[in-house]
């Protein structure tokens, strides 16, 4: 297991204010998410930036031991191929069923916008990046949560070998369903948020994201896209349309 | 007391304005706290002790509250590892009750109408002296017989303000249960609310694990965070029968009106 050491150096923190402090003037540039004048919306875009601005940076979840390990449910879309599942997804499943067949050999997942070398990369290559291995809780919105081992590579590395551009603000995920979700360069870049391979020290089982997904271990679970196909930077928010959580009428952000 | 003298009781002050002004903010966010709660709680209508807990594992309590409660259908748990006792994962066969989209946001919007007014209330009770003159205790008022007095007087239903006032509080409208309630909601109910939900934040236990950690974990918090969430609705409860038993006229007017 490889431990990382979090330096919340002097920099970051003062470029962690200074970008707080720019989120709370920037009213309705497209850099935050939109409220489209719904209440319950501007709840939501209050805790965010509360948290953004109150909770020190680069903060840890708890990592738990191996025998923490807990039973998981498999909710949500567990398998894209299967046309019963509420978000699948006729092109993108039948693509999704041919790679499975392969052992997602074939498999590749496409980084593009704002990085200097947008490009695909393989399983392979992204089991040649150093790995992260983390025992972590799974949050369910539901109200529920299991622990798991999740392992993989960190985003923060995938994003550095595509050149990520410096105007970059967030980065959006395109799943193998009928679902896309995105978060910001804060928890892109936290030492935990990986794009995760292996669970409990076997291949990710398809239920839980196969071939690889992602894990963001400072919010709720849904947060976590499951069977990614394509990886978007952006230096606008975008709601990801009726793909993604808001249109839908849930949560962006959900660290609570 | 000789008839007619049921009005000197006027030394009974009014509600200042902003004491009327956050208890109408801070009992709205209670009650659509309570609701959305419930509405949460409904979609997960299990709890459990310690870090984690869910459908493949064994509940604490079982409420039967929405058709969740069945937890339904579920493919064949496979086990992560040859051992005994592996760890299992099972994929659900069946779609849940789940208003969470809209629950989770008012619940946390409502949270924060009811912690900005409550800790204004607090700054204002403390400077004021609202809470030193009318909630806390005063000296020699705390004992077993005044206790006693009170308690049976609230058995048999008396008025207070029918009887005059209760002996022991001279200006002060309040009895000594109802200081001690109303302390108890301010001061420990509700800052508990918070902390239990702090503590099932992914994002706030990151930054501070201690608040998950004191409770046991997280779905601990949660047990928690459901029982004092039922006290608080029983004080709704009583606190509205009681107004109801006073005046419920008179007593709306001096919340709102203030007179």
């Amino acid at each position: 297991m490889k431990t990382e050491k979090i330096v919340a150096s002097r920099r970051t923190l003062i470029t962690g204010l200074a970008s707080a402090g720019g989120l709370l003037l920037a009213g309705c540039s497209k850099e935050l998410p939109p409220t489209y004048g719904n209440i319950l919306r501007m709840g939501d875009l209050l805790t965010y930036q509360s948290q953004r601005l109150l909770l020190p940076s680069n903060s840890l979840a708890k990592e738990y031991a191996r025998r923490d390990i807990s039973s998981i449910p498999a909710i949500g879309n567990t398998n894209p191929a299967d046309s019963h599942q509420q978000t699948y997804n006729a092109a993108r499943g039948a693509t999704y069923e041919h790679l499975r067949a392969g052992g997602f050999a074939d498999w590749r997942l496409s980084i593009e916008g704002r990085v200097a070398r947008p490009g695909t990369y393989s399983l392979t290559d992204l089991q040649r990046f150093p790995s992260r291995t983390q025992i972590t809780k799974h949050t369910c919105e539901e109200g529920w949560s299991a622990i798991a081992e999740w392992t993989g590579v960190q985003l923060r590395r995938v994003l550095e070998a595509a050149g990520m551009l410096p105007s970059a603000r967030f980065v959006n995920f395109y799943a193998f369903d009928d679902t896309a979700d995105g978060i910001d360069m804060h928890d892109a870049l936290h030492p935990q948020t990986i794009l995760a391979y292996g669970m409990n020290g076997r291949e990710l089982p398809v239920p839980h994201g196969a071939p690889v997904r992602l894990r963001v271990e400072t919010q709720l679970g849904y947060k976590s896209v499951k069977f990614l196909q394509r990886i978007v930077v952006t230096n606008e928010f975008d709601d990801l349309g009726k793909l993604g959580p808001l249109q839908n009428g849930w949560s962006w952000y959900v660290g609570i | 007391m000789p008839p007619g003298q049921t009005q000197q009781i006027p030394s009974r002050p009014r509600h200042a304005r902003w004491v009327r002004i956050s208890h109408w903010i801070i009992a709205t966010g209670v009650v659509t706290l309570a609701v959305t709660g419930f509405v949460i709680l409904m979609a997960h209508p299990r709890l459990y002790w310690g870090a984690a807990g869910n459908d493949l594992m064994p509940a604490l309590l079982e409420l039967p509250i929405s058709r969740n409660h069945h937890h339904g259908g579920w493919e064949r748990s496979i086990p992560f590892s040859t051992a005994a006792g592996s760890a299992v994962s099972a994929v659900r066969t069946y779609d849940i009750l789940n208003e969470n989209s809209w629950g989770r946001s008012l619940h946390f919007l409502a949270a924060w109408f009811l912690v900005v007014t409550g800790i204004v209330y607090v700054a204002a009770g403390i400077c004021s002296g609202h809470i030193r003159r009318h909630l806390l205790p005063r000296a020699g008022e705390f004992t077993p017989r005044l206790l006693w007095q009170d308690l049976v007087g609230h058995l048999r239903l008396d008025n207070p303000l029918a009887t005059g006032g209760r002996p022991s509080t001279g200006a002060a409208p309040y009895g000594l249960i109802q200081k001690s309630t109303y302390l108890g909601v301010v001061f420990l109910a509700l800052p508990m609310m918070i902390i239990t939900g702090m503590a099932m934040s992914p994002a706030i236990t990151a930054a501070f694990p201690f608040l998950a950690g004191m409770f046991g974990g997280s779905q601990s918090a949660r047990t928690v965070h459901f029982f004092v969430f039922a006290v608080l609705v029983l004080f709704v409860l009583v606190h509205v029968l009681m107004v109801i038993l006073s005046g419920f006229k008179r007593q709306i007017r001096a919340m709102t009106l203030g007179n």
